[in-house]
């Protein structure tokens, strides 16, 4: 594994180049679910919202891909690694590529990722990586919303009309099995928590622990432990899902491999 | 065209119970191109064509956010879904605007989106198109926005105010919509052989819908007249339709694409291009409702709103909660 100075030293770094993988892929993958949501949301509103967040996140992962592919250091830039990696080689969580679902489903994923990613967009904000610090500073204006607006939602569902407290239980009794993932450390994560680049996720998880008591008590929604975590994202094993995302995502770069676009 | 009347009987005349000199004071201001605006005193008729016009506008923006979306996630690159998803967003806030501005003439948003799903109220009939590959979403931007703009524009001088506002605020974006399009169409039309096929394809399909989206000739638009006088139109269905191809047919020739009309050509008297024969009969068919994807339009409306009846009820219920709450406190 890489060692703590050589992660920033950047040309080539494999373990940074992962790293910044993972928080692309993740913003890329919930952006490409959220989209799917574009003309078809309960309201104008929330129409309007949802292309909003799903925006931001495109704009993430081209920063942080566009920045993974200098820090490879083989020619391949945001799009390259957007539309010709195949599955094993994505390394987003498990969550942000589980359906949408019902609306509950979709804001029970937001809010479990925005809370997360608010945290560590926090941390990263005062990354020793320079660029990355940057990238996570202008990140996290956005972020704020996401987490709060997904917050709020949860809050209005979880008190709104039994069948929105039933259909939002039901949105996060999908997710759950998901959050551990989220908080793990591996050799990777430990390298670069070490080099001073970004927090070790499982620091985050008291925060995140205490964000989620705090909006479920709002919501009137209970809280139990969590079901077994399945994990397998940050290495490239994903859930059935992301095949087909990924088979709509890259269509065309992938039939007409010498066009530009 | 977003707004094209698409009743082909003559609306009703002025109602007599309405006292004629508030009628010749409306008729003035509005000949002095003032802005009628929500509280002030008009002609029922007036009311009536405006809602009927400005949620129609309203759906077509809401409708319209369908075609296109269904590329955002086939989208080629980050940059193309970055632009598109914008682009769709802007579309959906056209849409809020306009209704917000019918709304101020008496009509709930729930109102005009009921008309629409039960097809009473009308939408663009570009809408029911569908879009095959990724140079659709060119020809949309480039033809579809480029049209909407002809007709948005002088909707700026509309006489009533909200309307005109609302359009000030729309007009503001679509240019962006427009150039997005012509950029792909550049793209694609200088691109491989494949990508130029679907160039032409595009402009092939798009083409005439999109002549047909500035509405019958204006020997079929009985109303047109009444509206011109109403200042809630500025220019004909055909006025705007030939300036729609006198601007387009040489953007056409700087891609190097074909514009699918053989009868297609200059004037050099007039200074206008002279094009073939609409077929009416398609723009009827689709304006009753027959479009190639009418169908699945209104199917995808219509279940977004039934799907989304419980978060709505949820909103509100928890609004009256939190509202009884403070109340309570006070
Ligand atoms: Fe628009
Ligand atoms: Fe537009």
């Amino acid at each position: 594994m890489t060692t703590a100075s050589s992660s920033t030293g950047h040309r080539s770094d494999p373990a940074l180049f992962d790293y910044l993988l993972r928080l692309g892929d993740d913003s890329l993958i919930l952006a490409q679910r959220l989209s799917e949501w574009c003309g078809h949301a309960p309201m104008i509103e929330v129409d309007l919202s949802i292309s909003n967040v799903a925006l931001d996140l495109v704009g993430q992962a081209t920063l942080l891909l566009d920045y993974a592919g200098e820090v490879e250091g083989k020619g391949r830039d945001g799009d390259k690694l957007a539309f010709h990696r195949d599955a094993l080689r994505f390394r987003n969580c498990l969550l942000v590529e589980q359906p949408n679902g019902d609306f509950g489903q979709t804001m029970a994923r937001q809010y479990l990722f925005s809370t997360c990613q608010r945290l560590l967009f926090r941390g990263l904000a005062q990354s020793t990586d320079a660029r990355l610090a940057g990238i996570a500073a202008k990140a996290l204006k956005e972020i704020e919303y996401h987490a709060d607006w997904s917050a709020e939602w949860v809050v209005r569902l979880g008190d709104g009309t039994p069948e929105s407290r039933e259909r939002m239980i039901n949105g996060f009794a999908w997710m759950w099995r998901f959050v551990d993932e989220l908080f793990q450390v591996d050799e990777i994560d430990a390298a670069i928590a070490k080099a001073g680049i970004a927090p070790a996720r499982d620091s985050l998880r008291a925060a995140f622990n205490a964000e989620l008591k705090k909006t479920f008590e709002a919501a009137t929604l209970p809280l139990a432990p969590l079901p077994a975590a399945i994990l397998g994202g940050r290495k490239g094993h994903h859930s059935e899902h992301l095949g087909h995302l990924l088979a709509a995502m890259q269509f065309l770069p992938r039939a007409y491999p010498g066009a530009t676009w | 065209m977003y707004t094209t009347e698409l009743q082909k009987h003559p609306s009703k005349p002025v109602a007599a119970t309405e006292p004629q000199e508030l009628i010749d004071a409306f008729e003035a201001r509005v000949a002095a191109d003032e802005f009628i605006e929500p509280k002030d005193w008009m002609p029922a008729a007036y009311r009536r064509t405006l809602v009927r016009q400005i949620s129609q506008h309203a759906h077509s923006e809401i409708v319209g956010m369908l075609p296109e979306g269904n590329w955002i996630s086939r989208a080629p690159s980050l940059r193309r879904k970055a632009v598109l998803l914008a682009k769709v967003q802007d579309e959906g806030g056209h849409g809020l605007y306009l209704y917000a501005a019918a709304e101020t003439l008496g009509t709930a948003r729930e109102e005009m989106i009921e008309a629409l799903h039960t097809g009473k109220a009308k939408y663009s009939t570009i809408f029911n198109y569908p879009t095959l590959t990724w140079a659709d979403i060119g020809a949309i931007g480039w033809l579809v926005d480029g049209a909407a703009i002809m007709n948005q524009v002088p909707l700026q001088r509309t006489s009533y105010g909200p309307y005109a506002r609302a359009m000030v605020r729309v007009c503001k974006e679509e240019s962006f919509h427009q150039r997005q399009g012509y950029e792909i169409m550049m793209c694609m039309a200088n691109g491989t052989p494949e990508q130029k096929e679907m160039a032409q394809d595009a402009l092939n399909r798009w083409w005439w819908p999109s002549l047909m989206m500035f509405g019958p000739p204006d020997d079929e638009s009985p109303n047109t007249a009444q509206s011109m006088r109403w200042r809630i139109k500025r220019d004909t269905n055909d006025e705007l339709r030939q300036h729609f191809v006198d601007v387009t047919v040489p953007q056409a020739e700087f891609l190097g694409l074909t514009v699918p009309d053989p009868k297609l050509k200059f004037n050099d008297k007039t200074g206008h291009y002279e094009f073939g024969e609409i077929d009416w009969s398609e723009f009827w068919n689709v304006v009753k409702g027959e479009g190639p994807v009418a169908k699945e339009r209104m199917h995808d409306r219509v279940k977004a709103w039934d799907e989304g009846a419980w978060v709505r009820d949820a909103a509100a219920a928890h609004a009256a909660k939190q509202h009884g709450a403070r109340q309570a406190a006070e």
